[in-house]
């Protein structure tokens, strides 16, 4: 049984929805993945037109290798750069419309009827070389091995111009670390880690707050819901001169004491 | 099939890919609309290589495939170059050269 129209029917029409889906759809990684279900089902029908070697080459290059570069450039420029719908040129869109419909009439007018040929196939030509692979072997390295090596040459090209196209020069010299956090510190605002609340032995809540050298509070050890709800218990410097009392008494050497021993 | 089957078909992949080249204003969309229109091609190669029986039709696809690849790499250069220095991959906006 022959599956070829079958099989022509099914992805032909997937093939003309991913197109269509691709014109239409309004993000543009939509359009990639249209594109991709397209390209796909095209590989299906050259796997169906006895090519099996460009129905994997058509997997691996485009679904695999260009349409992921085409998501990868998506990615860097921008997923969310939708196009804007105003018309720039007046009835552009609809001339478009009008003259993509006019070419495939034209296609189809051009290609309608004026083949009256009965398919070979390649199956004659892939027998004489031994199989399709065999075959395109020949005839890349054999007829047309010239060709083949100007590919080479444009693809070496093509890999040159797209580093050169991205390089960017640099203007000024890279910062180093050290430049970058004295850069960072000298606009007057602290970058570094906040103090801790001051905790001391009667207290373990976040609400007491830290005391400088001085006496006073320090401000930034206080969490800042806290001091808009107006919840930070006072400093009871009554129990501060306890607790200095307590320290001295069991006979921790304070400043004043190693003086008068001297 | 027939052959003209497969040529319609590649006709019309490839006439929604020049519309999609009119249309659409992305420059990305737009290249993926010249990428389906080769593909167009290509399809016509292949069926025209099981048409006539030779190898020649899918040397050829091969071919513009290659070709395909090197475009699409100095293309996504060029669009990735033009949005670093204007912030869009609108095809309207680099319109300096207008006045």
């Amino acid at each position: 049984m022959n599956f070829e129209p079958l099989v022509f029917w099914i992805s032909g029409i997937f093939s003309v929805v991913g197109a269509l889906g691709m014109l239409i759809s309004k993000k543009a990684v939509h359009s990639a993945l249209f594109v991709a279900f397209t390209m796909l089902n095209l590989a299906v029908l050259y796997a169906v037109q006895s090519a099996p070697f460009l129905a994997v080459s058509q997997v691996v290059v485009y679904t695999g290798a260009v349409m992921m570069l085409f998501l990868f450039v998506l990615m860097m420029v921008g997923v969310d750069s939708a196009d804007s719908l105003i018309e720039d040129i007046k009835g552009q869109r609809v001339l478009a419309i009008l003259g993509g419909v006019g070419l495939i009439a034209f296609f189809i007018f051009l290609t309608g009827g004026s083949i009256y040929r009965t398919v070979v196939g390649t199956q004659n030509v892939d027998a004489t070389y031994g199989g399709n692979l065999q075959g395109l072997a020949a005839l890349m390295f054999g007829r047309y091995v010239i060709i083949f090596e100007a590919t080479a040459a444009l693809l070496i090209t093509a890999v040159l111009g797209a580093m050169i196209l991205t390089h960017r020069e640099r203007i000024r010299p890279k910062k180093t670390q050290g430049q970058m956090a004295k850069e960072l510190f000298s606009k007057g605002d602290y970058k570094g880690p906040l103090p801790p609340p001051g905790v001391f032995a009667r207290h373990n809540s976040v609400d007491t707050p830290a005391l400088l050298p001085d006496g006073s509070i320090a401000k930034n050890s206080l969490p800042d819901p806290l001091v808009a709800r107006g919840d930070i218990s006072p400093v009871d410097y009554d129990d501060l001169a306890e607790v200095q009392i307590i320290s001295e008494g069991l006979g921790l050497v304070s400043d004043s004491e190693t003086e008068e021993d001297k | 099939m027939s052959p003209e089957a497969y040529l319609i078909l590649s006709a019309i992949i490839f006439s929604i890919g020049a519309m999609g080249v009119m249309l659409r204003r992305n420059a990305i969309v737009a290249f993926m609309s010249v990428e389906l229109m080769l593909n167009a091609g290509n399809l016509a190669f292949v069926s025209a290589s099981n048409t006539w029986g030779n190898l020649t039709g899918q040397v050829s696809a091969f071919f513009v495939m290659v070709i395909a690849a090197c475009e699409v790499v100095i293309g996504l250069a060029i669009i990735v170059t033009i949005f670093r220095s204007r912030r869009s991959a609108s095809v309207d906006e680099p319109s300096l050269l207008r006045w």
